[in-house]
């Protein structure tokens, strides 16, 4: 009953292409549809194009470059990535990779929505001042250089499990889409009856709240989930052990290894820099580091779909 | 409940705070993982840009080094570099913000006014796409392209007759190269954030105009734009607070780290990034640190302060 009352309301708002009188003509729509069109092509194709390059063989990138029509196809690229060597990195990368989201992700969310139950809380004296020590964090920070020091230095999360989990975890936008999330679904009579009965705020939080907030976890756990998973740069700064370093990392190592010796004019033309490159992958099979790195994300994103437009619209109250 | 948390006056500072504890324990206590990782990993860092005005050595840290005063500074900005990475930093974040805004609120606009509604959720996840792609991921989309023996459009070129073009020292295209990936990256995204707002108009509004005569783009003008205004200044206000951010990803990843680029490519956070990766000595980039951290703070609060004037609705607090 609720739900459809909450259609017909929202049939009523200006997405519900229903209204015949304010459409835009026929002609009109046309065009636009032929525009969009074109704008999905631009998105698409350059995702393509990489897809197309690890599926070709490496006489056809030698005769043709990169193209989307080579002459050879090939699966020999993905064949690589099984192989011994590389294959072994990349496993272990890819388990990296799925740790630090999984680890990082449930911490993430506990952490930030048990913050958020706390700011939710009209009536908690303290409300002001938790609110403003992390309205802070969004406005000013430390940069790149003092947080390296400390996570390095002063707390040892350096070349570890945890150096690629921890930093990260709270995200103060995400804590205030929580928050306000939390008050917009749950009445405030509901915490008070709650408490009558005798239950504890924690117990409230985890029978009652997150239950009832399924969907604004489910954005915020997106957000965590990319953000992890397309995580080069913390493994960059602080991740030595091969066993350790994320995919995405990896992918950027490769290339930049790449990249210095074929800048390196000295490098290039000596023995030990053409085994250098020779051990690294081929081009195609750079490509397939990407589209097997890619597609984990990508088929992510539906499940989280129908979420999504709500949390955004959610964020975007001020509270 | 709540009647006895106002207690008598009479009764004394300790009382007092037992009672708070004793009615709010779990709250504080629910908050405190938190607030220890805020004290760990954003205040802690910020005590430590006092080493921008240090000679920061590993063995004394943070409140032990050499006090320099604006020795730092002096050198910081006696350089070309603050200049330029300036220079890079700002131009490119206010180009992002106009055509990223304009972007995406022109494409909300074509996505609300369709009425193939099933095409253009299609088209929406489509769009959204490149949002979820790695940076690192694209740095390699791009090299695809550009690649300078097999780069695609080295290909083109060449089957044209041309000679290759090694893009990746080639300056003058990058600005604009910049501009158009962080657009196909993002602009997906922002307009479906201003999508969701321009769906939770009221028809009526709409209806009542076609009524009185107005055309779709006057619709646009004075029902569309002055509904989003909220969002539209939200998204101002971080957006200027981040005028002195560059994306690591975008600057250092995507033009592939090459020197011949830093003219037109380097930022703040790729020229403080470097220095790390480098073994110099770390007190200029933490000066260029503390000079990003401080103008930031200034600039988000100098536009909420704007927006307050304007609107005082509109403003983030």
């Amino acid at each position: 009953m609720a739900e459809e009352l909450k259609e017909v309301r929202e049939k009523k708002g200006r997405g519900s292409y229903l209204n015949k009188l304010t459409r835009i003509s026929p002609g009109w729509n046309l065009v636009l549809l032929i525009f969009l069109l074109i704008l999905a092509v631009i998105v698409i194709v350059p995702v393509a194009l990489v897809v197309v390059v690890s599926l070709s063989t490496a006489e056809s990138i030698a005769l043709n470059g990169y193209s989307f029509l080579p002459s050879e196809w090939t699966l020999i690229a993905y064949e690589n990535l099984l192989g011994k060597g590389l294959g072994t990195q990349i496993l272990q990368s890819y388990i990296v990779t799925i740790a630090m989201t999984a680890v990082g992700t449930v911490l993430s969310l506990f952490l930030m929505s048990l913050y958020a139950y706390v700011l939710a809380q009209r009536n908690f004296p303290a409300k002001r001042f938790y609110t403003l020590i992390l309205f802070f964090t969004m406005l000013f920070s430390g940069g790149l250089v003092p947080s390296y020091i400390v996570n390095r230095q002063y707390l040892h999360l350096y070349d570890n499990f945890w150096v690629l989990v921890l930093p990260g975890l709270i995200a103060a936008y995400n804590v205030f889409i929580l928050r306000t999330f939390m008050q917009s679904t749950i009445p405030e009579a509901m915490f008070d009856a709650a408490r009558i009965d005798g239950a504890s705020d924690f117990r409230i939080y985890w029978q009652i709240v997150l239950p009832l907030c399924k969907a604004g976890l489910a954005v915020v756990a997106m957000w965590a989930i990319v953000g992890r998973w397309n995580d080069w740069f913390t493994g960059m700064l602080y991740i030595e052990n091969a066993k350790l370093v994320p995919l995405q990392t990896m992918l950027q190592k490769i290339q930049n290894n790449i990249d210095f010796i074929k800048n390196n004019s000295q490098m290039k033309n000596s023995v030990e820099g053409a085994s250098i490159l020779k051990s690294l992958p081929g081009e195609s099979t750079r490509m397939a580091i990407v589209v097997i790195s890619s597609v984990p994300i990508i088929f992510a994103y539906p499940f989280f779909q129908r979420y999504f437009i709500q949390g955004i619209t959610v964020g975007s109250v001020k509270g | 409940m709540k009647a006895v948390a106002s207690s008598p006056p009479s009764r004394g500072f300790g009382y007092k705070i037992r009672h708070h504890f004793h009615q709010y324990g779990m709250l504080h206590l629910m908050a405190l993982p938190t607030v220890v990782w805020l004290a760990l990993f954003a205040y802690w860092p910020m005590f430590g840009l006092i080493m921008a005005f240090e000679d920061y050595n590993v063995q004394d840290g943070f409140f032990g080094s050499e006090f320099v005063g604006l020795k730092n500074f002096e050198f910081l900005f006696q350089s070309q570099d603050a200049w330029v990475i300036t220079r890079n930093t700002v131009l490119y974040n206010i180009a992002f913000i106009v055509l990223g805004n304009v972007c995406a609120l022109g494409l909300a606009i074509i996505l609300s006014e369709m009425y193939f509604h099933k095409t253009a959720k299609v088209l929406q996840t489509i769009f959204i796409l490149p949002n979820f792609l790695s940076i690192t991921v694209i740095a390699l989309i791009v090299y695809a392209f550009l690649a300078p023996t097999n780069g695609f459009v080295n290909a083109i070129i060449q089957n044209l007759g041309g000679t290759k073009v090694n893009w990746y020292v080639t300056p003058s295209i990058w600005p604009f190269l910049l501009v158009f990936i962080n657009l196909w990256k993002g602009t997906g995204y922002s307009a479906v954030v201003y999508l969701a707002s321009i769906s939770g108009i009221s028809n009526e509004y709409y209806e009542a105009a076609m009524l009185d005569g107005a055309t779709k783009l006057q619709q646009i003008r004075y029902i569309t734009i002055p509904n989003l205004r909220f969002i539209l200044s939200i998204q101002l206000i971080m957006a200027v607070g981040g005028m002195f951010r560059g994306d690591i990803g975008l600057f250092y990843t995507v033009t592939m780290n090459n020197g011949a680029l830093y003219p037109v490519t380097d930022v703040i956070d790729t020229y403080v990034y470097r220095s790390l990766t480098t073994s110099q000595s770390p007190g200029m980039s933490v000066a260029a640190g503390f000079y990003q951290s401080v103008v930031g703070l200034i600039l988000i609060l100098l536009s909420n302060w704007v927006v307050t004037k304007i609107d005082a609705d509109s403003a983030l607090f």
